[in-house]
């Protein structure tokens, strides 16, 4: 048995040190050199840090909405809905999402309405939408905020993420990103 | 077109993961051989002080028993450390949040999961655990893979011609998995990650007010180096609850791209290795042939289904124009979502980009008949060996039927070996099924007790059952999330079937190829089973189908095919 017993425990603790402390000491100072400095991608919104990455909660008249999210958008405590595809309560809920997002957009079909902006994201905290759900707002925002459509659909434009390297995967738009740009766009014209 | 670009990101993953596993299969081959390799430089005096510092010779023979030993001795000491750590994570430093340490019954499940390379968690990473019981969780990640990896390279030295073949030292399998292929990936992938925003930090959870004017909480942590041998080492454990759904640790298609790589890098890698070492590249190809069928086979329709969309959803008039959306990320898209399922569950990997929970029903069937069958790909090490039962059993059924003497690469199967690659095919349904019998007779008759398990009535319900029970005995590690799995049954119940389905399919196949290669070589003959033939490659196909798809099938008709008929 202690032929086997000792080099167990040694060897644990030398693996211990190698890939729990070496290792993370070897990444962490690559972290430091990094444009981050090992934190989350940050951006500064009139002196107020926030994180990009990390989505927000937006569901007033004035902003591009975020995606519906099973947590409230609670960045301590990420998490999903994990309701079953036909299970009759989730399907009542998503009913309730159409219903009120008809409710703020008169102008749009329900078929148009895309289905992201109804449904929960894996995370709760999905930073993103697509760029059908960003342009279907316009017409709300546009009136709240008095600016021309047209505004917001090319600011949309400039604030589009495309397809990795051009052919990887989807188009999206970040919603923090799109918003700030939407209060700065607001300022500068109100302010003419 | 958008869903072009989602299309073309799939069919990139794929090719560039092979690309890749080619030559470092090759690599490998060659570290387990001993042969020069462009690392030695630097390695060979940090290798030969690891051994000295764990006071062995590295040069010893073992025979299967005393590699058996090894594994088991070392995987022990990692249970009682396990142990320890999360017991007391609250008194221990690193713990910026305060979080506390876990119950007895849920420490129990955590240690055996993450030294049994399944990594089913039970909790969210940014409320259960401190920095350091992460910290200690990594290293199981690192140290549960090199485990699987070196036991497979025993069973591959077996397979090699002649007679009393030596197997080598275990220590200097695990040793050099570490040092020459997990670490320096590692290493590559998590600065990756670090230039695509996932945190590296000891800093605590951040308080912030959002431009709505709300004040939320963010938590991090030290994730890149996590994250990276998360995703190689087949292991699948998530920093934080949602896995690599989170934003800060998968933040990116890019990252996206590279994690999926991660997933099946190398498992596809040993079956290069496997081709190296025996000097067998026909047979690589052949295998990989197979393996690849099979993971093509339940992709195709996964994504089919995801793209598609909720046809509930599509029946209120609503224009599934992204697919089916629920517990998914919009910067992967339901495509890169569907394959990522698929990849992670045929490798025993475990991880998620989206929430498998929400998947349409056959979608989430085809995710489960991944883990059924355990060996498209496979976990790392431990994936092969479950091909290696699967080519036992096709040599059997082929000599049968051709009214030969069974013969594996020139070594007669007899009785023995079939016993106990028999044992070891019928211990995963065995395991699957009647731990979810149970749980579902425990549900019916005492429906108010056990009311807080299932989130989803009905055939979803005792989906979620099942594909718990099967991702334990696959050592997944995914989960249909609406279980609340997080209580004493669960965490024990789960915890003996991770146990029983680690050991036993590993200590199976080992006992076979030492039995195996202590017999007489046969030389290859006119009347010899060719096994590195398309034909064969059929044979093992239908017995893949047999023993795994018939034995689930009617679990399945239960759970998933039910629903789906259902609407």
């Amino acid at each position: 048995m202690k032929t086997y017993l000792f080099p167990a425990i040694r060897l644990t603790f030398v693996f211990l040190v190698l890939c729990s402390i070496i290792y993370t000491a070897i990444i962490w100072g690559v972290a430091k050199i990094t444009p981050n400095n090992g934190e989350p991608a940050i951006i500064n919104v009139q002196g107020k840090r926030m994180y990009s990455d990390v989505g927000q909660k937006f569901d007033a008249d004035q902003y591009f909405w975020s995606r519906p999210s099973a947590v409230n958008y609670n960045a301590a405590a990420a998490g999903a809905s994990n309701k079953g595809p036909y299970n009759t309560d989730y399907l009542k809920s998503i009913q309730a999402n159409i219903d009120s997002f008809v409710i703020h957009h008169p102008d749009v079909a329900v078929k148009n309405i895309p289905i992201d902006m109804i449904t929960a994201s894996a995370s709760g905290l999905d930073p993103d939408i697509t760029v059908q759900a960003a342009n279907i707002q316009v017409n709300r925002i546009a009136h709240v905020r008095n600016l021309q459509p047209g505004l917001l659909q090319s600011l949309i434009q400039q604030h589009i993420h495309h397809p990795f390297l051009g052919i990887f995967g989807p188009a999206y738009v970040n919603v923090l990103e799109l918003n700030v740009a939407l209060n700065d766009l607001s300022a500068s014209y109100h302010a003419q | 077109m958008q869903s072009y670009s989602e299309l073309y990101g799939v069919i990139a993953m794929f090719i560039i993961a092979v690309l890749i596993a080619i030559p470092l299969g090759r690599y490998m081959g060659k570290v387990f051989l001993g042969e020069d390799t462009w690392l030695d430089v630097v390695l060979n005096p940090v290798d030969r002080f690891i051994y000295r510092l764990i006071g062995i010779d590295e040069n010893v023979e073992m025979n299967w028993k005393q590699h058996i030993k090894v594994l088991l001795m070392i995987n022990f000491i990692w249970f009682v450390l396990a142990m320890l750590v999360l017991t007391n994570m609250a008194h221990l430093p690193f713990n910026p949040d305060h979080n506390p340490s876990m119950p007895l019954d849920l420490a129990f499940n955590t240690a055996i999961s993450f030294i049994t390379n399944t990594n089913i968690q039970h909790y969210a990473g940014e409320t259960a655990m401190s920095y350091l019981g992460q910290l200690v969780l990594m290293l199981f990640q690192f140290i549960s893979a090199a485990s699987g990896i070196a036991i497979s390279i025993v069973v591959i030295k077996a397979m090699k011609e002649g007679i009393n073949l030596p197997l080598g030292n275990f220590y200097f399998y695990f040793v050099r998995t570490c040092t020459r292929v997990l670490l320096p990936i590692c290493i590559v992938l998590a600065i990756i990650f670090l230039y695509n925003g996932v945190p590296m930090t000891f800093q605590g959870k951040d308080t912030i007010t959002t431009l709505q004017g709300d004040t939320v909480q963010v938590s991090k942590g030290p994730v890149a180096a996590f994250v990276a041998i998360k995703q190689l080492g087949t292991n699948g454990g998530g920093f934080f609850g949602p896995n690599s759904a989170h934003p800060l640790e998968n933040p990116n298609y890019f990252t996206n791209m590279v994690e999926t790589i991660a997933i099946y890098l190398l498992p596809i890698a040993l079956i290069f290795t496997m081709g190296y070492m025996l000097n067998r590249k026909k047979l690589a190809w052949i295998v990989f042939g197979i393996m690849t069928l099979g993971f093509i086979l339940l992709v195709v329709p996964t994504i089919s289904m995801e793209v598609r969309g909720n046809t509930a959803i599509a029946k209120m008039g609503i224009n599934n124009i992204s697919g089916n959306m629920e517990g998914k990320e919009v910067r992967f898209g339901s495509m890169a979502s569907a394959y990522w399922a698929i990849a992670t569950t045929v490798t025993s990997n475990g991880s998620v980009n989206a929430m498998h929970d929400s998947f349409m029903p056959l979608s989430g069937m085809c995710a489960m008949l991944g883990m059924m069958i355990n060996a498209f790909y496979g976990g790392v090490g431990v994936g092969f060996l479950n091909f290696y039962i699967f080519m036992i059993l096709a040599v059997f059924i082929s000599g049968l039927m051709v009214g030969r003497t069974p013969e594996l690469l020139g070594k007669k199967i007899e009785a023995r070996e079939m016993q106990i690659a028999m044992i070891v095919a019928l211990l995963h349904p065995f395991l699957i099924l009647t731990g979810t019998a149970i749980a579902s007779y425990l549900y019916a008759h005492h429906p108010e007790q056990y009311a807080a398990w299932l989130s989803n009535p009905g055939y979803h319900g005792f989906s979620e059952m099942l594909y718990e029970f099967t991702s334990a005995s696959a050592n997944n590690g995914s989960e249909f999330a609406g279980l609340n799995a997080n209580t004493a049954w669960w965490n024990i119940a789960d915890g003996i079937v991770m146990l029983l389905a680690r050991f036993i399919p590993i200590i199976g196949p080992v006992a076979i190829a030492a039995s195996l290669s202590q017999k007489k070589y046969i030389p290859a003959g006119a009347g010899t089973l060719q096994i590195d033939t398309p034909t064969f490659g059929i044979m093992i196909i239908a017995v893949i189908i047999i023993i795994a798809a018939l034995s689930f099938f009617p679990a399945l008709t239960l759970g998933p095919v039910a629903e789906y008929f259902s609407f």
